[in-house]
C-alpha cells in the first residue's frame, strides 16, 4: 500500500472504496491482461521482434496511429462544439441529436462498418458525388480515419456535457463584471476549467481508435502495407494459429496505449494543479 | 496542499448559500446576460454542430434503417421476429442486466476514492481504468480465452468439472462486462473533480457520516453524471461486437447476440434482416435516452412544484 | 422453407416425447461460412433418418464463420461434436494443437472425408464486358479482381494457389509462377478478410469485373442476385477444393455423441446427403451420384493441393506464413 498512500482528508471511506476498486479492477482486467503478457514472456527476444517489427507490422502501426491522431483531434474540436451547443443552446429537436450521439456506441461496430461503405463506396451516396472528383473514402487511408472518426465521437461529447452542465454561471458572470468580454470569457475561463475533460475525451477518443477493428475491417479495403490495421494482422496471426506471434503484437499495443493514456492523465492532474493555484 | 485547509472558507458559504442558487440557469427570452452568446454565434456554432453530426452520425443512421425497410414494414417485422433473432436479444439483454449493474457498483466508489482523495499513484490507477478503452476488441476477447480457454490456464479443470465459461453466457457477460468496464467511472471523475469536495466537508463538519454524506450531499450532484454514464455503459455492452465474437462460438440461437445475430444475416446475404435487427439496437439506445429524458423532466417537475 | 423446418422440428420433439425409450440428443456442428444453406436442409433430412433408425430425437446447432476461426473455437474449448471446415489444414490444427483428434482422422472416411468437393471459377457481371474467359484475362491492365486475403480467409487460399497452379502450367516455372500471381495481385483493389465480405463487395458495392469464389458461392450468388443477371466463367484449370468433415472425438467421447456423431457425418455421404450436396451446388464425391448430375458441374482440368503443392502444411509454409510468398508479393 505504501505507492497508494493517501493524503490526510477528513471524508471517510477510503480504504473501502480504493480496496474495492482495486480488488474488482484485479480481477476484471488485470489478471486477463497479465495471460497475455504472459503468454508473450515464452518467446524469446528474436522471436519478438521479428513478430513485432516486421515491416507490414510497422506500416500498419503508422497507420493505426495516425489515422487514430487525426480523428480524435477532429473529434475534440467538433465534440467541444456539439457538447456546447447541446448544453447551452435551445433549439427543435435537441432531445433527438442528444440522443444520437450515442449511437456509435449502440451499433454494433461491424454494422457501422457496412453502413459506412455504403454511403462512401464509389456507388454509395456520397462516394458517387466524390470519387468523380478523385476524392475517395472508401478503401483508402480516408475510410479508416472516417470508420475511427465514428467511433470516438461519443466520447468527447460525453465526458464534456456534465462537466459542462455543473459549470457555474457566476464563474462567466465574475469574468465579465470584471470587464472580460466573451473572448475572453472562453479562452481565459471555460476553456481552463473545460480542459481536463476534453482531454479525458481527447484520449478515450484516441486510444478506442487504435484498437477498432470492426467497422474498419469493412471500409479500409485491407491492402497489405497500406491499409491494414494493427488489430487486422494480430487476426492474421491467430488464423495460422500463431497465438504467441498474436499476443506479442497485442502487447506492444497495450503497453503503447497505457503509456499514452498514463501521459495523458499526468499532463490532466499537471494542468488541474496549474489551474487551481 | 493541505485540502482542509484551502477547503475552509468554503465551509461558511456552502452552508449559508442554499444549494439551488448554482443550479438556476438563463431563461429564454431574457435580455443577454453574460453566459449567453450573440444570436449569430449561437447559429453558427449550432449549425455545425447539426452538420457535424449530420455527416457523420445521421448519414450511417439513415443508411442502417433505410436498408431495414428496403422491402417494406412486413420484412422488417418477419425479420425482427425470427426465432434466432429474438434468443440474439434476449441474451443481449441479459449480458446489459448483468455487466451494466456491476460496472455501476464498481464505478461509483472508483471515481469516488480518485476524485475525493489525493494519493500516490493515482494517475497510474486512472490509467488502469482506462485500459479497457484502448484494448482492441480483438484482444479483450483473445485474454478471456487465454485465461478460460481448453488451452488455457483454467481451462482443463473447467472442463473436468463441467464448467462452461467461454463459448457460454458467463463467458459474453464476462467480455461485455471488460469492453464497458470504464464507462461510469470515466464519466464519473471529472464530473466529481470539477465539483470539489467542498459541500462534502460541509456535511461532514455538520456532523453527517460517511454513508449519509454519500447518499444526501455525492449521489444528488453526480446523479446526472451516473445516469449518462450508465446510458453510455449500456449502449456500448449491447452493442459490443468484436471481443464477444471471440468467445462466443456464434451456436445459432444460443450464444449469438444481436451484433453477432446482424453478422450472421448479413453473411446470408439477407441484407434487410441484417439491418433490421440492427435498427433495434439503435432503438434501444434511443428508448434509453428518451427514459433519461422523461427522468429529467419529471425531476425538473418535482422541483417547479 | 424455414418453417417448415421448424415444423419437422416441432413434430419431431413431439413424438420424441411420446416415445418411451427414446432419447433426446444434441449434436454440435461447427462449420464455416458457405455450408449455412445447405447444412439449414441437410440437419432436419438427418434427424428424420435417425428417428426412423433408433427412435431418437437428434436436434443439430449449427455454428458458422471464417473455417480458421471455427478450428481455434474447437480448440479453445467449443463443444463441437464434429467439425466441417474450409481445409484440411484447419482440421489438421485439431490434432497438432489440442489432440481433440487422432493424426489419421482424413482416413476415416472415404475420399479424403471429404463427403462433397468444390472447385474456384469467376463470377463476373451481366454481358461479361471486360471479356474473361480465362486467368491470363486477370492479369490485363485495367481489369479489377475482387478476392479476400489469403492470410486471413480459407477460400482466399484456394483462390491463390489455383492462380499459382494454372501459370507454373504456363510459364513453367515457380518464378513464372510468382511473377503472375503478383501482376494478379495488382489488379485486387479491395482485401475483404472473408469470402462473404468479398461477394459482398462485389455485388453491393459494385467494385471489380471478376469476383474470385467458390463454385458453390458464385451459384449460389448468382441466385441470391438474379435480376443481376451475374454470369459464372469457368477457367481452364483450377483447384480441386476439399472441404473435409470430421467427428471430434474427444468431446464425443464426453458427451456419449460419438454413434449419432459418426453417423451423421457417414449420411453426408449417402445417397440423400449427395443429392442436398448437389442441390447446393457442391459437387458430389459419390460416382453414382456424379454421372446423373455430370451435367451441372462443367469439367475441366482440377489439380489436387497434394500433387501440385505438396500438401496443406507444404503450402501454409511456402506462401502464407509470415515472410511467404504472398507477403514478398507485396513487399517488393
Amino acid at each position: 500500500m505504501s505507492l497508494l498512500r493517501k493524503e490526510h482528508s477528513v471524508l471517510p471511506g477510503f480504504g473501502l472504496s480504493l480496496g474495492f476498486t482495486l480488488a474488482y479492477l484485479g480481477l476484471i482486467v488485470l489478471v486477463p491482461l497479465s495471460a497475455a503478457f504472459l503468454k508473450t514472456a515464452g518467446m524469446s527476444w528474436a522471436e519478438f521482434v521479428a513478430a513485432v517489427a516486421s515491416p507490414r507490422v510497422m506500416a500498419a502501426y503508422r497507420l493505426s496511429f495516425f489515422a487514430s491522431l487525426a480523428a480524435a483531434s477532429v473529434n475534440a474540436f467538433f465534440g467541444l462544439i456539439v457538447a456546447w451547443v447541446l448544453v447551452r443552446y435551445a433549439f427543435p429537436g435537441k432531445r433527438i441529436v442528444d440522443a444520437l450521439v450515442d449511437l456509435p456506441f449502440a451499433l454494433p461496430t461491424a454494422v457501422a462498418g457496412i453502413a459506412l461503405t455504403a454511403i462512401y463506396a464509389k456507388n454509395g451516396w456520397l462516394g458517387q458525388v466524390l470519387e468523380p472528383h478523385g476524392v475517395k473514402i472508401a478503401f483508402t487511408e480516408l475510410g479508416v480515419f472516417v470508420a475511427l472518426t465514428f467511433i470516438g465521437l461519443p466520447f468527447v461529447v460525453r465526458t464534456l456535457q456534465p462537466v459542462l452542465e455543473e459549470l457555474q454561471p457566476e464563474l462567466e458572470e465574475a469574468a465579465a463584471s470584471l470587464g472580460a468580454n466573451r473572448w475572453q470569457t472562453i479562452t481565459r475561463v471555460l476553456l481552463p476549467e473545460l480542459f481536463p475533460a476534453l482531454l479525458t475525451g481527447f484520449a478515450l477518443s484516441f486510444a478506442r481508435a487504435l484498437g477498432e477493428y470492426g467497422s474498419v475491417v469493412f471500409i479500409s479495403g485491407n491492402m497489405p502495407l497500406r491499409t491494414e490495421i494493427v488489430p487486422l494482422l494480430i487476426i492474421t496471426k491467430l488464423e495460422q494459429y500463431d497465438y504467441r506471434g498474436a499476443t506479442a503484437i497485442a502487447v506492444v499495443m497495450l503497453t503503447a496505449s497505457f503509456g499514452l493514456l498514463l501521459l495523458i492523465n499526468l499532463i490532466q492532474k499537471w494542468s488541474r494543479r496549474h489551474h487551481r493555484v | 496542499m493541505d485540502l482542509t485547509a484551502a477547503a475552509r472558507p468554503f465551509f461558511n458559504m456552502a452552508v449559508v448559500v442554499p444549494s439551488v442558487l448554482f443550479k438556476v440557469r438563463p431563461l429564454a427570452g431574457a435580455p443577454l446576460r453574460a453566459t449567453q452568446d450573440p444570436r449569430w454565434v449561437r447559429w453558427l456554432l449550432t449549425g455545425i454542430a447539426l452538420g457535424f453530426l449530420g455527416f457523420f452520425l445521421v448519414l450511417p443512421l439513415v443508411a442502417v434503417f433505410g436498408e431495414a425497410l428496403r422491402r417494406g414494414l412486413g420484412a422488417y417485422f418477419t425479420a425482427v421476429g425470427d426465432a434466432d433473432a429474438l434468443a440474439s436479444v434476449k441474451l443481449t439483454l441479459i449480458a446489459a442486466l448483468i455487466s451494466v449493474p456491476a460496472n455501476v457498483v464498481f464505478g461509483v466508489p472508483a471515481a469516488w476514492c480518485i476524485a475525493k482523495y489525493s494519493f500516490r499513484g493515482k494517475s497510474l490507477l486512472i490509467t488502469l481504468i482506462d485500459l479497457p478503452f484502448a484494448v482492441s476488441p480483438v484482444i479483450s476477447g483473445l485474454i478471456y480465452v487465454l485465461v478460460f480457454g481448453a488451452q488455457g490456464w483454467l481451462g482443463p479443470w473447467l472442463i473436468e468439472h463441467d464448467v462452461k465459461i467461454i463459448f457460454a453466457v458467463p463467458g459474453i457477460v464476462l467480455a461485455t462486462t471488460f469492453v464497458t468496464f470504464p464507462f461510469v467511472a470515466r464519466e464519473l471523475i471529472p464530473l466529481m473533480q470539477a465539483q470539489g469536495s467542498e459541500e462534502e466537508y460541509a456535511a461532514i463538519t455538520l456532523g453527517a457520516n460517511g454513508w449519509q454524506t454519500f447518499w444526501r450531499v455525492t449521489l444528488p450532484n453526480i446523479k446526472w453524471g451516473l445516469l449518462y454514464g450508465v446510458i453510455l455503459c449500456n449502449a456500448r455492452a449491447m452493442g459490443e461486437f468484436g471481443a464477444v465474437s471471440v468467445v462466443s462460438g456464434h451456436i445459432r440461437g444460443e450464444t449469438n447476440t444481436m451484433p453477432l445475430h446482424v453478422e450472421i444475416l448479413y453473411n446470408e446475404y439477407n441484407f434487410v434482416g441484417a439491418f433490421a435487427v440492427a435498427s433495434l439496437l439503435a432503438l434501444l439506445a434511443l428508448v434509453t435516452l428518451v427514459l433519461k429524458s422523461i427522468v429529467e423532466w419529471r425531476h425538473a417537475q418535482a422541483h417547479a412544484a | 422453407m424455414k418453417t417448415s423446418n421448424h415444423l419437422i422440428f416441432a413434430l419431431l420433439i413431439f413424438l420424441g416425447g411420446t416415445g418411451a425409450s427414446a432419447k433426446n440428443i444434441q449434436l454440435l456442428n461447427v462449420s464455416y461460412d458457405p455450408t449455412r444453406e445447405f447444412y439449414a436442409e441437410f440437419n432436419p433430412a438427418f434427424a428424420a433418418h435417425w428417428k426412423a433408425q433408433t427412435g431418437d430425437t437428434v436436434v443439430i446447432k449449427q455454428s458458422h464463420g471464417g473455417s480458421g476461426k471455427q478450428a481455434r473455437g474447437v480448440i479453445d474449448g467449443l463443444q463441437a461434436d464434429v467439425v466441417t471446415l474450409a481445409l484440411a489444414a484447419d482440421i489438421d490444427a485439431l490434432h497438432e494443437v489440442a489432440q481433440l483428434i487422432p493424426r489419421d482422422w482424413q482416413q476415416r472416411l472415404s475420399h479424403n472425408a471429404s463427403p462433397y468437393t468444390s472447385t474456384i471459377v469467376f463470377l463476373v457481371r451481366k454481358g461479361n464486358p471486360k471479356a474473361i474467359k480465362d486467368w491470363n484475362d486477370l492479369v490485363q491492365p485495367g481489369v479489377a479482381v475482387i478476392t479476400p486475403n489469403p492470410k486471413t480467409s480459407g477460400g482466399a487460399r484456394w483462390n491463390y494457389l489455383a492462380a499459382w497452379a494454372y501459370a507454373r502450367r504456363h510459364t513453367g516455372s515457380e518464378a513464372g509462377a510468382q511473377k503472375f500471381v503478383a501482376s494478379l495481385f495488382k489488379n485486387v483493389p479491395v482485401l475483404d478478410s472473408g469470402a462473404r465480405g468479398s461477394t459482398t463487395t462485389f455485388v453491393q458495392r459494385g467494385i471489380g469485373d471478376v469476383l474470385l469464389a467458390w463454385e458453390n458461392e458464385a451459384h449460389l450468388a448468382q441466385k441470391e442476385f438474379r435480376a443481376e443477371g451475374y454470369e459464372i466463367v469457368v477457367p481452364s484449370l483450377s483447384i480441386l477444393a476439399e472441404p473435409p468433415v470430421c467427428v471430434v472425438d474427444k468431446n464425443v467421447k464426453k458427451k456419449g455423441t460419438q454413434a449419432v456423431a459418426q453417423a451423421y457425418l457417414e449420411y453426408l455421404f449417402s445417397e440423400e446427403g449427395q443429392h442436398l450436396a448437389v442441390r447446393h451446388f457442391y459437387r458430389p464425391t459419390s460416382p453414382a451420384v456424379a454421372r446423373k448430375y455430370a451435367q451441372n458441374f462443367p469439367q475441366l482440368e482440377l489439380v489436387t493441393i497434394d500433387a501440385a503443392f505438396g500438401g496443406w502444411p507444404q503450402a501454409q509454409k511456402t506462401h502464407f506464413a509470415d515472410g511467404g510468398v504472398f507477403d514478398q508479393i507485396y513487399a517488393r
